[in-house]
């Protein structure tokens, strides 16, 4: 094993590679779903839940009363703007009510700092823990909130996590941005004193019996609460919070199954050619062993136990480094998963799994070496094994054949030679170019993402919302605020699109036709105009609810008088990031049954201005929130990075090993099985050069051929990640730009460079007088 | 070979010595323990001349003719080749020696199993200077018909062969053959000992035979014979015989 010390380490490192991964998303998703299936019992984290105008406290009692609920909670819901000593911009919130000084029924508070409001006590509030951390708050301390346009100061008495908003995103955000969003809890009294709801509630959180049906609840909270202004009740599916969570576990999972299969596959593939070479060069003392009686499954056990030692080896290591490197990932899903604690450990279970998984792995590669030293009888393992046939190819028939060196023409024989030993390298290799590739084209695609939402579609740089559509005269006036240079306005709507069984809930965008801030593409960047009725959507979400173009859909309204009506989907257009249903504004307001309105506005400001202008904006009673498309940028591009990219940058790096460790595992035996040969041409006055020409041309023809393959396999796993991928959140593109393709090949050519410049090393050192003396 | 039945010459065709080997010795280290392969010997070769280098394994005969034909390096001592010293020479110079004068013939033949007869002797035509093609070489060892075989549809001998074919191809200034028929029966060490012998003859190589076979030694123009690292006796056969003739 001593002589074999690089090969057995190099196969190592891939099968480490391969459990580390693996190690790293069992670790992950057995964390986060313990941690959320946890909490979520212990917190009761509410089944259905339901958003609407206004009801009266008592229509509680009929929510009681609907088969299958057991816990009802009902709440008052507003949005608040809030002001934070010594940070100049606008923070949205959202406020949530708490019966007086205790904890809901459903979806109760972990208070991590501080406690509940006192009851009676109208000026006590309870904030996120992720935004009390962005401003460093702290109970007790003191922040303003603009409240249905009164200032209201607040004092904070506690600070809690709650099953609702494990990740804390506003409604309209891509990514969470603890630092202008925030969650706050306050007495329901005076939170319904503030905003006109005494008596009465706006949302709703129920638990189910064990049992029950979730739709037949659903259905029948909107029934009751339809003449209320209900907007739909749903389940925990379509909370923004548990959707991105479970999101989030799909991708891991994908992401065990892939990633282990690819690099476990690659080190058996090794492992085959590593112990195919030790049972040819052992066959006289496997003979030996046979004649004194060994049976032929001591022999094969003996083989599977050495290859159990070199990926025991790798498996070990695979587990370490995967159990620390998901303590490193622990920290970014603290980050953005806000539980009480995330409990990552690594447990037996997991290991025997990495254990179990690198095992299976190590036998599919030792089994055809064992089979051919198990099968050896003793007399033909005693000889040495009969040269080896070759062909004449039909390299050799061609004319270019003739002009061949003898040199070229060896690796051209010995290549043919073993065609299933020769694509098996060209594939690993290839696989590793795959790898790089896929990890290389996240980066631009994800920069080519970023910049098609932020430069071409939404080309604003401030986003207004309001409380309440306002007549789009408002939005003339905006023009003239000192400051701004263009405004558009908006309507957005809830709705309940559905067609056959499948429904999503989202809003309907309506645009003026022509908008110069918000822009409408299709796939390839050209503009969609707004048809004057019928609606546009993203691509993402006509292939989910399986319409095209000139399709039906059916839009159910979810505010003001809620209809539902059939409106033509009259064509789709391609964004990146969201989801987005979209339609000419005044349709839209048709559509409401109300006259030309917005309730929201996009700006475009002078940046000198920018402080003074949002000092105005603040003092307009109308508008909830005022957002700035930069730190909308910003906050997505640091969500990318602690996410996918560094995920990513890992990928590089074990792609480049096992490119490494192919090339170089299959020159180090290439090397073994010529050393004679290669001496011979040595003895015949070949330079060292020309000799080590042989092998190196062997290892850069393969390297070659396995480019093309790598590209090809690449842009076939790009493809596949790329719609695996599709979130609603967002849809990384398929763009594989010839900068990736040459990073692929570049990668494979220094991993294969550095491979040769060991193997070089060992040529030089060749030792004509013993490589002469063996007959084999 | 057609010279098989009559009467050898009994000296070469000149005496000027092709190699002048002064005290030379060798010491291998072999983990902790140094042996002595060559405790100072004293040699000439001459141009032309058939010498077989005679004695049992472990003698330092191997050593001799891989210091001679520049595979291995001397501890001390001096080896002339036409007046250079090769124990003064570095890697590139060994090369280029081993490329242009040497040509070796070995026990186990040492083809290059992916190439055919042919292609194994063109691997030295391509890089020598004024070489034969490579299906006169093959000729000269009556290997015409075998040219497109490839070493594994080749028997032993005729292994042998295409590998003297290889070694004489460049037209060498000496031929080195270290047991030749080491590895072969009796009646394919014959064929394989004519061919040495006619091309000696035929195109004066200077050829350095080693074998622990004393009946070989009856072919060759001088026998010299070692043991122990030194040479204990030089010969000069008086009267050679061909080895056609030689049976064991």
């Amino acid at each position: 094993m001593r002589s074999l010390r690089g090969q057995v380490a190099a196969i190592a490192v891939v099968v480490a590679a391969g459990v580390m991964t693996l190690i790293i998303s069992l670790i992950t998703l057995d964390a986060l779903t313990g941690t959320m299936d946890r909490f979520y019992r212990d917190f009761r984290f509410g089944q259905v839940f339901a958003d609407l105008k206004r009801a009266p406290e008592p229509v509680a009692e009929r929510l009681r009363e609907v088969s299958g609920v057991n816990q009802v909670e009902i709440r008052v819901r507003a949005a608040v703007r809030l002001e934070i000593p010594g940070f100049a911009d606008p923070v949205r919130g959202q406020l949530l009510s708490l019966p007086e000084g205790r904890q809901p029924e459903v979806n109760r508070l972990y208070l991590r700092a501080g406690r509940l409001p006192m009851p009676e006590r109208a000026d006590e509030v309870v904030v996120s823990e992720a935004f009390a951390e962005a401003h460093a708050l702290e109970p007790g301390d003191r922040l303003k909130a603009i409240i249905r346009g009164g200032l209201e100061e607040l004092t904070i008495s506690g600070i809690a996590l709650s099953p609702e908003f494990i990740y804390q995103i506003a409604p309209t955000d891509l990514v969470p941005d603890y630092e202008r969003y925030a969650i706050l809890w306050m007495n329901r009294r005076a939170l319904a004193q503030a905003y006109a709801m005494e008596g009465a509630f706006n949302s709703v959180a129920v638990t189910l019996q064990a049992g029950a049906s979730e739709d037949l609840v659903v259905a029948e909270l909107d029934r009751i609460l339809a003449p209320y202004g209900g907007v739909g009740a749903h389940g925990r599916d379509e909370v923004l919070s548990h959707r991105f969570l479970t999101d989030e576990l799909d991708q891991i999972r994908a992401m065990a199954t892939v990633l282990p299969a690819v690099f476990l596959g690659v080190a058996a593939f090794l492992l085959h050619v590593l112990m195919g070479r030790i049972v040819r060069r052992q066959r006289e003392q496997i003979a030996v062993l046979k004649a004194f009686g060994y049976r032929n499954t001591e022999i094969a056990l003996h083989y599977c136990g050495l290859t159990g030692l070199v990926v025991l080896v790798g498996a070990l290591a695979g587990i370490a480094l995967g159990a620390w490197a998901a303590d490193g990932l622990a920290g970014v899903y603290r980050e953005y998963f806000r539980f009480p604690e995330i409990d990552f450990r690594l447990r037996p279970g997991v290991i025997l799994t990495g254990l179990a998984v690198s095992g299976g792995a190590a036998l599919l590669g030792a089994i055809g070496a064992v089979r051919s030293a198990a099968g050896l009888p003793p007399a033909e393992a005693m000889r040495p094994p009969a040269p080896e046939r070759y062909r004449r190819g039909w390299l050799d028939r061609s004319v270019f054949g003739r002009w061949l060196g003898q040199p070229t023409r060896i690796i051209f024989r010995n290549l043919a030679r073993h065609p299933f030993k020769s694509s098996l390298s060209v594939l690993g290799v290839g696989l590793a170019g795959a790898l790089l590739l896929v990890g290389s084209y996240q980066f631009n695609a994800v920069e080519h993402m970023i910049d098609i939402q932020y430069r071409l579609v939404q080309r604003m740089d401030t986003h207004l919302t309001f409380h309440d559509p306002v007549p789009e005269r408002a939005i003339a006036e905006l023009r003239h605020v000192p400051g701004v240079y263009h405004a558009e306005g908006y309507r957005a709507a809830p709705v309940r699109l559905a067609v056959g069984a499948r429904d999503y809930q989202t809003s309907i965008l309506g645009l003026d036709t022509g908008s110069r801030l918000r822009g409408l593409f299709d796939g390839n960047h050209r503009p969609v105009s707004l048809p004057p009725d019928g609606v546009l959507m993203t691509r993402y979400l006509a292939d989910f609810l399986g319409v095209a173009p000139g399709d039906r859909v059916s839009v159910e309204l979810l505010e003001g008088a809620r209809r539902t009506l059939e409106v033509p989907l009259a064509g789709t257009v391609d964004e990146p990031l969201g989801v987005g249903v979209y339609m000419e504004r005044r349709a839209l307001n048709r559509l409401i049954r109300e006259g030309p309105a917005v309730n929201g506005a996009w700006l475009l400001v002078e940046e000198s201005r920018r402080n003074e202008l949002f000092s105005r904006l603040w003092e307009m009673p109308r508008v909830a929130g005022v957002g700035m498309m930069a730190e909308a940028e910003r906050g997505i591009r640091e969500h990318l990075t602690d996410t996918i990219l560094v995920f990513m940058g890992i990928l590089l790096l074990l792609a480049g090993s096992i490119a490494f460790a192919v090339v170089y595992n299959n020159a180090r035996i290439a090397l073994a099985e010529r050393t004679r040969e290669l001496a011979t041409l040595r003895v015949l006055g070949f330079t060292r050069g020309e000799i080590a020409w042989i092998l190196i041309g062997e290892i850069g023809i393969l390297t070659l051929a396995a480019l093309p393959v790598g590209w090809l396999a690449g842009t076939l796993f790009a493809f596949l990640l790329s719609e695996a991928m599709s979130v609603d959140m967002y849809r990384i593109p398929f763009v594989v730009t010839p900068w990736t393709y040459a990073f692929s090949a570049a990668g494979v050519l220094v991993a294969s460079a550095f491979s040769m410049l060991l193997i070089a090393r060992r040529i030089r050192d060749i030792d004509m007088v013993s490589a002469l003396k063996s007959a084999e | 070979m057609k010279a098989a039945d009559r009467e050898l010459e009994t000296g070469p065709a000149t005496a000027e010595a092709l190699f002048e080997v002064r005290e030379l010795t060798k010491v291998y280290l072999m983990g902790e323990v140094s042996i002595q392969a060559l405790r100072g010997v004293d040699l000439r070769l001459l141009s032309g001349e058939l010498a077989v280098l005679l004695g049992a394994s472990g003698c330092g005969k191997s050593t001799l003719l891989n210091i001679l034909g520049g595979l291995d390096v001397a501890t001390g001592g001096t080896v002339l080749y036409r007046g250079r010293d090769l124990t003064r020479a570095g890697d590139r110079e060994l090369t280029r020696y081993r490329r242009y004068e040497v040509g070796f013939v070995f026990q186990f033949y040492n083809m290059i199993p992916s190439l055919t007869a042919r292609e194994n002797v063109a691997v030295v035509t391509e890089i020598a200077t004024d070489p034969m093609s490579p299906e006169e070489a093959l000729a000269l060892v009556d290997l015409e018909d075998r040219m497109d075989h490839f070493p594994s549809q080749l028997s032993g001998g005729q292994q042998q062969r295409v590998a003297i074919a290889r070694a004489i191809a460049k037209r060498p200034a000496v031929l080195l053959c270290d047991e030749p028929t080491g590895a072969l029966d009796s009646k394919t060490s014959v064929s394989v000992l004519q061919a040495i012998e006619d091309i000696n003859r035929r195109l004066g190589t200077t050829t350095a035979l080693i074998t622990h076979n004393e009946v070989i030694g009856e072919m060759a123009h001088r026998v010299i014979r070692m043991s122990d690292g030194r040479i204990v006796d030089e010969r000069v056969n008086s009267h050679r015989r061909p080895p056609s003739e030689l049976h064991w």
